[in-house]
């Protein structure tokens, strides 16, 4: 565990090294038939669900109630054009983005300000201000829904809106955010600061114009984190949204529940719904896993 | 010095303490009043709304399924996960192609995985009972979600398929800190690979699993989302959380008391078992960090 001190750039470390010197070696435990076999097992079974899904949105609800088990057979693009014509699914898409992205600039912005006196100042209190963001690590959103809904929608006349979703799904992401970035603005060498202040910038200068840049690798993991969770959120959203405000997850399980006898429907409009996060998966999948694992070691 | 902290950390403790703190604190006290959720708090009934809560055999039943949902979930992802994790974790084909396979159901949202289980699972025309047709079997009349008895193992099923992929690469991500030359020591020693990995990787791996055996055992009790979209906490509540509990009856039945009541009862329970755990299991963990820590800086 000598990586707590700093998850960005350290995880990787090892795991590089242990890679290429286990190839440069003749590697010891080569995968034979076995293991191969159980592999393809694993990939079945995840991967089962969701390409059935996939091709069950180019079949019938005929074919699907004859042959469930089988291939599209024609194949039909009626379900997808279907979604894809409908004007709900584009507004849900539109209003899960827009959430996303706020919540992301809140957690990112506050949860890397906030990290940076906690990692670099030392002043009386500073661990103390620390645990309180470590306990919030334990406040589920669950245990405030009730209050919540009340605040946002009624309180705050924030119901139906971007923010009123946002807003508290960035204030219970920031102490994931501060706890992971901490030990990252730490890690980052001292030399630098103190060059900075000799050059006669001041602290805030130096959060701004040198800190900022080079925490970026440890910001896009947050943010990737923070945008993957707000995307899939169901609770809150299910009960400050409604209507012309509902996101992604929500249009999905209405248009299940209304439609559960179409299957092939339900199939095609879940395909296209998860299409966004899959993509953005891939693309950030190393720094999910980055995220996850400092979090775990952190 | 004291107004940069202020500058810098101010932004964050104002959005943590107005939507994170203050409603904790309102929970609690709506929890001491009967409220159907207008008008002013006024009828205060001090703890009444705890000794329904508890005296309710439903949400009783409900602490129940969440505790056997958090024990059902490290007892299945933890071999699967460390088995897939060990076998996986040498040269092969493919291997950063399987890697994010495995993570799939992870990514997606527990709605979405929800709704194409639900299809799924249908009641003799779902794939899984037709399968399972194929080889001579019969699924429940109702269909595996709409039976008492089979509900809650086939909502763990579900979560299991969804979950089990942040423990491999998790896992996976922890084999590769164990140095190779202790393998190859202990194979000189003459040692086979199940005991090397046995008496080597395991142990080595031992702060990766627990920590996430404890976000495991977290994420289980404020279980929610699938449930909510696999049966709603039924049938005849079989399947019920306390999540699903607070909901129902805050939302559908405007009994904010109770549900205030459920929720601090939640974030107790949750609380102890996190402590406990601190206490248990993690501390040998912190134990260790320390001189470690000290040496670093």
């Amino acid at each position: 565990m000598s990586t707590t001190t700093r998850p960005g750039p350290v995880t990787t470390g090892p795991a590089h090294r242990a890679e290429t010197s286990s190839r440069r070696r003749r590697p010891r435990h080569d995968a034979g038939p076995l293991v191969y076999g159980i592999a393809l097992v694993v990939v079945a079974v995840t991967l089962g669900p969701v390409v059935y899904g996939v091709l069950g949105g180019f079949r019938t609800n005929a074919q699907l109630a004859e042959a469930p088990a089988a291939m599209p057979d024609p194949w039909v693009l009626t379900n997808y054009v279907g979604v894809l014509s409908n004007p709900d699914f584009w507004r849900y898409t539109l209003n899960s983005t827009a959430i996303a992205v706020i919540t992301t600039a809140l957690v990112v912005l506050f949860g890397v300000m906030a990290a940076y006196p906690l990692a670099r100042y030392r002043f009386r209190g500073r661990e103390k201000l620390f645990m309180v963001f470590v306990t919030g690590l334990l406040f589920p959103a669950t245990v405030a829904i009730i209050p919540l809904f009340i605040l946002v929608s009624r309180d705050l006349g924030l119901g139906n809106t971007w923010w009123g979703v946002a807003l508290p799904q960035a204030a219970f992401g920031l102490p994931m955010t501060v706890v992971i970035l901490r030990p990252f603005l730490m890690a980052l060498p001292d030399e630098i600061e103190e060059a900075a202040l000799l050059d006669g910038a001041t602290r805030v200068g130096f959060f701004w114009r040198i800190l900022l840049p080079l925490s970026g690798p440890g910001m896009v993991t947050v943010g990737v984190l923070a945008f993957v969770g707000s995307w899939n959120s169901y609770l809150l959203p299910l009960l400050l949204l409604q209507d012309e405000t509902k996101t992604l997850p929500l249009g999905v399980a209405d248009f299940s529940s209304e439609h559960s006898a179409d299957t092939a429907g339900v199939f095609a409009f879940t395909t296209l719904a998860m299409i966004p996060a899959l993509i953005f998966f891939l693309a950030m999948q190393k720094r999910i896993v980055n995220g996850l694992q400092g979090a775990v070691k952190g | 010095m004291r107004l940069e902290i202020l500058f810098f950390v101010a932004p964050a403790l104002c959005l943590f303490g107005f939507f994170v703190v203050w409603p904790i604190a309102k929970a609690i006290q709506f929890s001491l009043y009967r409220w159907k959720g207008f008008g002013p708090l006024v009828d205060f009934v001090g703890l009444q709304n705890y000794v329904a809560v508890l005296q309710n055999e439903v949400f009783t039943d409900a602490l129940v399924h969440n505790l056997i949902i958090v024990v059902a979930s490290i007892a299945l992802q933890l071999p699967l996960g460390l088995a897939i994790a060990l076998l996986l974790n040498r040269t092969m084909w493919g291997q950063g192609a399987l890697r994010t396979i495995i993570f799939v159901p992870y990514v997606l949202a527990e709605v979405i995985a929800g709704v194409i289980w639900f299809q799924l699972l249908q009641p003799r025309y779902g794939v899984v009972d037709t399968l399972l047709a194929a080889v001579g079997l019969q699924g429940p009349e109702q269909g595996w979600l709409g039976d008492p008895r089979y509900a809650l193992a086939t909502v763990i099923v579900v979560l299991t398929w969804k979950y089990l992929g942040l423990a491999v690469i998790l896992f996976l991500a922890g084999l590769q800190g164990v140095p190779p030359e202790l393998h190859e020591a202990a194979q000189i020693d003459g040692a086979s690979w199940w005991q090397s990995q046995r008496s080597i990787t395991i142990p080595l791996l031992g702060p990766t699993i627990r920590t996430w055996a404890f976000l495991s055992m977290i994420g289980s009790l404020q279980l929610f989302d699938m449930v909510w979209i696999l049966t709603k906490g039924g049938p005849a509540n079989s399947t019920m959380t306390m999540a699903t509990f607070l909901i129902t009856e805050g939302t559908k039945r405007q009994n904010y008391g109770t549900a205030a009541a459920a929720s601090v009862i939640l974030f107790v329970v949750a609380l102890v078992m996190a402590l406990l755990y601190q206490r248990l299991v993690l501390r040998r963990d912190t134990a260790a960090d320390r001189p470690e820590k000290k040496v670093k800086r």
